[in-house]
């Protein structure tokens, strides 16, 4: 299968690109690239690619197209075609929760969004914490996934924070981090050994920070809004706490930690001050956590339930600043499916999470990009060539020769959110109704289109 | 003139004029209840259901009896607590209800947000008796009944709550109802025991209870939940009791006419002495009774009560 995406504006932050290009592909690479010569016509941004070509026209580029022997050309006019962008925090529920999500519908439901690459948790049953669990994932994902999976591991056995797992083993079997997200690894001097223990591997050790004894019994952050409806409070110290012990732990030891889903300011404030230390830190926000507050949970909707919890407005700034100076390394969705029925109960009584896969990068276009807040190229910075870094996943670039794993999108279509029409298995997203500028056009994971619009 | 609202949920939705549209029905109320023959037909062919998820005697009955004596066939659900987080969940439960076609839903529930989770599934009327620290209404109308009903007034009434107020749907409701009326409210308890954005409410807050009842008109005392001391919110019963019991020797520091308030039950010798408990400042037996009249209210105006031209 040989394609040609023409006239596209090629972004690849890490290549420091940004131009109009067309690119061949073939045998799922990038094979050339080319200045796109298409003159005013292909203009980045607003020309019609309806526009009629005229017949002179159309013959000499279907001459020049079949000289070349392209199967297939997708005409990117007016669109953005960037590395494909990698979810590096997605549960996707398989093994065990196949009614939540599995492997096949969570992928594809990446793929919607334009991810080639997602990593997923290894909060399922059974936990992936050993070598027949990695590559159950990985076996399904090649048969049935429309995107690359690349797992995480656990860090203790049973994500019961009382053993180290098998983390070798699991780095072997393909894991390319290990985490015990959901819950955090509460006792100190486990986490400073698993910390040890990765170091040899090189991977990254990624905490979901939670003081348990802080957090207790609460369901949304302790502000204003737990005060007025009487929900009981997660402080933004319960974060934090956590966030300043690890950081303490990943200098002593030297080893790689990466903070997941930073919320408080609090966390923001440490791991910058950390950074300029040198501290081996990296941490991700998601898109809920940059445009979400905790009035979002005023009319008591679980969809707007999740933990970390949606934070105060101060939260929301310091986490878009953290965004912009750096300190916060990468945007993940932390995709967390869950049934109708488990999520329409009393506040109290409903799982955390929310989805993220299908909303992500159209949040981030409408909310981040479109005001200014971040640059095109820095946006995407955040959702490719970041997490690729941390994950040691280089393969992620346009390069002639490089893998054509590509998302491209049509800055300026305008949609509203409707989850039933969602691929993924659940409907937990609090931008339901929500109208986004920005949508996923196509995914290309190694050079086949896998999903388009 | 009737409430514009289907639902009584909490005090936050409730305007000054409907709070003084039901503080009026209630004192017609209160006029049929002290009456020989009480059973008055005005909710004949009505059905009240009493959906029961935390033991509440006091306030089931008050709803109960308010229903009865307005000739409403009233019927009695009580659920544990426990079988909440196991058995049929909330939404099954309401569609269940809706098959038998409710007039009025009067629900407690352990989890703030459970009467608003009903009021959106339900045609019927919920009236929210209580959802977990959340709010609390008829209690707050009962309380703002009884203040009027002794002094004549609320507005630029002076008023101390004091006791946990993180986990009290009674201190809710009633800073927002007081606040409404125009009257001025402080706060005091262990500061574990007062929300941090608490200030934001535009209430005064106060760790000493001398400083907080000097000045005031009401004392409202609201009951100890012993167990919040195995959560590490008080060392002792000791000693809460020293710092924030109200005794005859601390209600020096108060004016002279101050009354008292209690939501009842009563841990007594704990939050409230004994004889200021039964002093003669004290509304605590008022407040139940006024109880009565103002759930009579409620289940009137809910029921579509006022809205004729009548
Ligand atoms: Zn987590
Ligand atoms: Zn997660």
């Amino acid at each position: 299968m040989r394609i040609l995406i023409r006239g596209g504006r090629v972004i690849d932050p890490a290549a420091g690109l940004d131009d109009l290009l067309d690119l061949f592909i073939e045998d799922g690479k990038i094979v050339r690239i080319d200045k796109n010569t298409g003159g005013g016509r292909r203009e980045a941004g607003g020309a019609d690619t309806k526009e009629p070509r005229t017949g002179k026209e159309a013959k000499a580029s279907r001459n020049a197209e079949s000289a070349l022997g392209v199967d297939r050309v997708m005409d990117a006019t007016g669109l953005v075609i960037c590395p494909g962008l990698i979810d590096m925090h997605v549960h996707l529920r398989q093994p065990g929760r196949e009614d939540k999500e599995t492997i096949a519908s969570g992928t594809m439901a990446a793929a919607r969004g334009g991810f080639t690459a997602v990593c997923c948790m290894p909060n399922t049953d059974p936990v992936n914490d050993t070598r027949s669990v990695a590559k159950f994932i990985l076996d399904t994902a090649k048969r049935e996934g429309a995107v690359q999976v690349y797992p995480v591991g656990a860090i203790t056995k049973g994500l019961k924070g009382e053993e180290l797992a098998e983390i070798g083993e699991l780095f072997e079997a393909g894991c390319v981090a290990i985490s015990d997200d959901g819950r955090p690894v509460m006792n100190a001097e486990l986490m400073r050994r698993a910390m040890e223990y990765a170091t040899m591997f090189d991977l990254p050790t990624i905490q979901h920070s939670e003081d348990l004894h802080l957090s207790g019994k609460g369901v949304v952050h302790e502000g204003l809004v737990s005060t007025e409806l009487g929900l009981r409070g997660i402080p933004s110290v319960s974060e934090a706490v956590l966030v300043a012990r690890d950081l303490l732990l990943a200098e002593s030891t030297g080893a790689r930690l990466h903070i997941a889903h930073v919320s408080a300011a609090e966390s923001v404030r440490l791991i910058r001050e950390a950074k300029a230390r040198g501290v081996r830190v990296s941490c991700e926000v998601t898109p809920h956590h940059l445009t979400l507050t905790e009035d979002a949970v005023r009319d008591f909707d679980a969809n707007a339930k999740m933990n970390p919890p949606l934070r105060s407005e101060a939260d929301r700034q310091a986490l878009i600043e953290g965004l912009q100076d750096g300190t916060i390394d990468v945007i993940a969705t932390d995709h967390a499916p869950h049934t109708v029925q488990e999520k329409e109960r009393e506040f109290d009584l409903a799982p955390n999470g929310v989805i993220g896969l299908e909303t992500a990068l159209a949040v981030i276009l409408t909310t981040l990009v479109a005001p200014g807040i971040l640059s095109l190229p820095q946006a995407i910075a955040k959702l490719t060539s970041e997490p690729a870094r941390i994950l040691k996943l280089s393969k992620e670039r346009i390069a002639e020769g490089a893998d054509a794993d590509l998302t491209i999108f049509d800055l300026h279509r305008e949609w509203i959110v409707d989850p039933t029409t969602f691929a993924s298995k659940s409907r937990n997203t609090p931008f339901a109704g929500r109208r986004l500028t920005g949508a996923t056009v196509a995914t290309l994971v190694g050079g086949k289109v896998v999903w388009e619009a | 003139m009737g409430l514009a609202r289907k639902d009584l949920l909490g005090m936050q939705e409730l305007t000054s004029d409907e709070i003084r549209l039901i503080l009026d029905t209630a004192e017609s109320m209160k006029e049929v209840a002290r009456r020989d023959i009480k059973k008055v037909p005005t909710l004949r062919g009505k059905t009240v259901i009493n959906l029961f998820y935390e033991p509440s005697t006091r306030t089931r009955t008050s709803f109960e009896i308010a229903g009865k004596w307005l000739s409403a066939d009233v019927i009695n659900i009580s659920t544990s607590a426990s079988s909440v987080t196991k058995g049929e969940s909330l939404k099954d439960t309401g569609l269940t209800l809706q098959a038998m076609y409710p007039d009025i839903v009067v629900i407690r529930h352990p989890a703030p947000g459970a009467a608003v989770f009903l009021a959106t599934r339900l045609a019927a009327s919920i009236i929210n008796a209580g959802d977990g620290a959340h709010q609390h209404p008829s209690q707050a109308l009962l309380d703002l009944f009884t203040i009027r009903e002794k002094i004549g007034r609320l507005e630029g009434m002076k008023v101390a709550i004091v006791g946990d107020i993180a986990h009290s749907r009674v201190a809710r409701s009633n800073i927002q109802g007081m606040q409404r009326m125009g009257m001025e409210v402080r706060v005091a308890g262990p500061r574990t025991m007062l929300p941090r954005f608490i200030e934001r409410l535009g209430v005064e807050v106060f760790t000493n209870l001398e400083r907080a009842v000097a000045e005031v008109d009401v004392i409202m005392m609201l009951r100890l939940q012993t167990e919040r001391q195995q959560a590490g919110l008080f060392p002792s019963l000791r000693e809460y009791s020293r710092l924030f019991g109200l005794t005859a020797e601390r209600l020096k520091a108060a004016k002279p006419d101050v009354l008292i308030m209690h939501p009842g039950p009563i841990n007594r010798g704990i939050e409230i002495a004994p004889d200021v408990a039964d002093g003669p400042y004290s509304l605590i037996l008022n407040q139940v009774e006024n109880g009565l009249a103002v759930r009579m209210a409620l289940l009137y105006l809910c029921a579509g009560g006022g809205q004729t031209s009548a």
